[in-house]
């Protein structure tokens, strides 16, 4: 057969066209790929992998919970101990929304603890530990006290999950006989009890643990190294928020049924507070008083400023200036539901791009609302980049950035389009956000990933604890992140109520004082 | 006359249509080939409507590979016969099924949430009309007029016809 031109013509057409697009493909993914290679090695992050712990070996540890409320309840699940109510519920959940906390909870790695005691001033709640977590082999033990159960050589180690005011009385306690502690953030209640905790826990073989999970989140890991590697250039400044709208968080817990003066020991509640006859309200919602709690400043701002101490190590800021008020839940509280902060640190700086002395210094901002859940992410703001901060993350470059102007002139990067993302609940980071990428950020307090398998990052964290307990090692939040905390919640708490600026003086080691102004009563007052 | 006539430039459009969708298809798995970050697993991870699971099922890490892979060998397939005029009843049909799948994993369907779409739909999408045009091209192949269809149908032609 001969071809004629119309013969190749009409039947060899499709070739061209197919050498141009695969051509133009090609060339157009090599060319993405290129410019990726090119931004990721330029920025140089190391994505964070999980770091491996010892086995918790040898006999189990012995543990007492004190206050078994509602984070005493997830403290002892996270550690492996769930009551029958919360496995029925939950089971009925995964039937009905596909809830997968269940399964979470018994793929959870056992962990070598033996439940031995219990302290709490409800009798419901004491009985509910002793009913759901005796074995067959041990009974746990009710103690009236934390002084007790702490002497008693029957605990090595005590999880404190009480009211503000009681955190360090026992923490003081439980290190002062050898006895580790596990206490929930803030770590103090007043100024004076932050010093006298630092000391016990210097002069004790027992170990500390401050109660801020979110330090096991893998994502903080890899903020740690943008930062680090000046990816984002002079952060000038960080924001942070908290955005709720809903009674269980502005602290309008349920109020047990049973609850009366003979189920709960009232004295014993109160402690060090203010003498005031029974009263349920205050008993369950406690976070609303500054008598035994700290309202936002210690309760929610803890969390954002140790999330950002966790990866930046900015330590206490110079000063801190804060105001707000009762706004959005005037229900009887003292505490602030709506509160502003500024926080400085004159003398911090995350590196420089630019002429060596012009950049110094950043602030950080928290602006909190218990009346509105508009999701508000925490942003660092860089003269290079600016990152988002939560499970994932998420950095963009600045139109205005000095490291990255050839790179934004070229075309190679866009301001608007992200250079980095970091995704571990995906399997790998990507170097530019893919659009059906549909995972949101969240703050990271609740869950982290490892390998892709999502896991509660309380349970890495008292896991952390145990095998430190055991093995020895570094706890990645002790008493120096827990005392760089509740020094900046009570500089805040001060600052909000006295309305003046609180200044740190960092070569002494204490708050500047204000004369006239005895700085714990403050704390403590109502107002 | 008038007949054939209106025949032929149905035959051309056609012929358009079947390359311009080739194209499409081409080009999305040339991209998904040479990128080899790319992976489906997002987009069947976040699925929606009756047959979700399925599609969730199939972002299990002992698969995800394979579903990548066959996903992109059959867009650059379909891409080719198309293209080329080739086995392109074959070729339509392998688009529908790949259309229809994308359909279902996300269906614009009123009560779900529409996510990352770049126009407004109620039940039809780009990717059901797509579909609906690989449908015509499945009844009306046009490789025998443009293609290499055409070389296979000349030379058909011609040993049929007695040389003289």
């Amino acid at each position: 057969m001969k071809w004629t031109r119309r013969d190749v013509l009409k039947g060899l057409g499709g070739l061209p066209i197919l050498g141009s697009i695969w051509w133009a493909g090609t060339a157009n993914a090599l060319v993405k790929s290129k410019d990726r290679s090119e931004i990721l090695e330029q920025l140089k992050i190391q994505p964070s992998l999980p770091s491996a712990l010892p086995e918790i070996g040898g006999s189990p540890i012995r543990l007492g919970i004190i206050g078994f409320g509602i984070r005493g309840e997830q403290l002892c699940r996270a550690l492996g101990f769930a009551t029958q109510d919360w496995l029925d519920e939950m089971k009925l959940e995964e039937e009905t929304t596909g809830n997968t906390q269940l399964k979470e909870f018994l793929d959870q790695e056992k962990l070598n603890i033996q439940m031995t005691a219990v302290c709490d001033v409800f009798d419901v709640r004491a009985e509910h530990v002793i009913a759901s977590f005796s074995t067959p082999e041990h009974t746990v033990k009710r103690f009236t006290t934390y002084q007790e159960m702490i002497q008693s050589g029957e605990v090595d180690a005590v999880i404190i999950a009480t009211p503000d005011h009681w955190h360090a009385p026992m923490a003081i306690e439980a290190l002062n006989n050898n006895v580790h502690a596990y206490v929930e953030k803030p770590m103090t209640h007043t100024i004076e009890e932050t010093y006298q905790l630092r000391d016990a826990a210097e002069n004790s073989e027992a170990l500390l643990m401050v109660g801020h999970q979110h330090r096991q989140t893998l994502s903080f890991k890899t903020a740690n190294d943008i930062v680090k590697k000046g990816v984002l250039g002079h952060v000038s400044i960080i924001q942070t928020f908290t955005n709720r709208n809903d009674d269980n968080g502005a602290w309008n817990y349920d109020i047990h049924e049973k609850a009366n003066e003979q189920t709960i020991d009232w004295d014993l509640f109160l402690g060090s507070a203010p003498k005031i006859p029974f009263n349920k309200n205050h008993f369950f919602r406690w976070r609303k008083w500054w008598a035994y709690g700290s309202g936002l400043s210690g309760d929610l701002l803890t969390h954002d400023y140790d999330r950002l101490n966790c990866v930046l190590g900015m330590g206490i800021p110079t000063s801190v200036t804060a105001s707000g008020g009762i706004y959005t839940h005037n229900d009887g509280r003292n505490v602030p539901d709506v509160l502003q902060v500024n926080m400085e640190f004159p003398d911090f700086s995350t590196g420089s791009s630019q002429p060596k002395g012009k950049e110094k210094g950043m602030a950080f901002t928290y602006s909190a609302t218990l009346g509105n859940g508009f999701s508000r992410p925490t942003i660092l703001m860089g003269h290079d980049g600016s990152m988002e901060l939560g499970n994932n993350l998420t950095v963009w470059p600045d139109n205005g950035s000095t490291k990255y102007a050839a790179m934004i002139e070229e075309g190679k990067m866009k301001p608007n389009v992200p250079i980095y993302h970091y995704n571990p609940g995906a399997n790998m980071p990507d170097a530019v956000s893919s659009a059906t990428s549909q995972y949101f950020a969240d703050k990271g307090l609740m869950w982290t990933y490892i390998d892709g398998v999502r896991v509660n990052s309380t349970y890495l964290h008292l896991r952390e604890w145990l095998s430190c307990i055991r093995n020895g090692g570094t706890l990645s939040c002790g008493i120096n992140e827990g005392f760089d905390e509740a020094i900046s919640a009570h500089m805040t708490g001060l600052a909000y109520k006295l309305g003046r600026r609180i200044e740190w003086d960092q070569e002494q080691q204490l708050i500047v004082p204000i004369e006239g102004v005895n700085f714990d009563e403050v704390l403590l007052s109502s107002t | 006359m008038t007949g054939t006539l209106q025949k032929e430039s149905l035959t051309k459009s056609l012929v358009f249509l079947r390359i311009l969708i080739g194209w499409h298809f081409l080009y999305e798995g040339v991209i998904k080939l040479f990128n080899p970050d790319w992976t489906a697993f997002g987009y069947l991870a976040t699925a929606q409507g009756p047959f979700d699971w399925l599609f969730i099922s199939l972002t299990n890490e002992s698969i995800i590979g394979w579903v990548d892979t066959l996903n992109m060998i059959t867009l650059i397939f379909v891409g080719i016969t198309l293209i080329l005029g080739m086995y392109e009843k074959l070729g339509a049909l392998a688009g529908m099924v790949l259309l229809g799948m994308y359909y279902f994993a996300h269906p614009p369907f009123p009560w779900l949430e529409q996510l990352n779409v770049e126009g407004s739909y109620w039940f039809v999408n780009k990717n059901l009309i797509e579909l609906a045009a690989l449908w015509v091209l499945y009844q009306y192949p046009t490789g025998s007029y443009f293609g290499l269809g055409y070389l296979k149908h000349q030379k058909t032609n011609t040993a049929k016809t007695p040389q003289l």
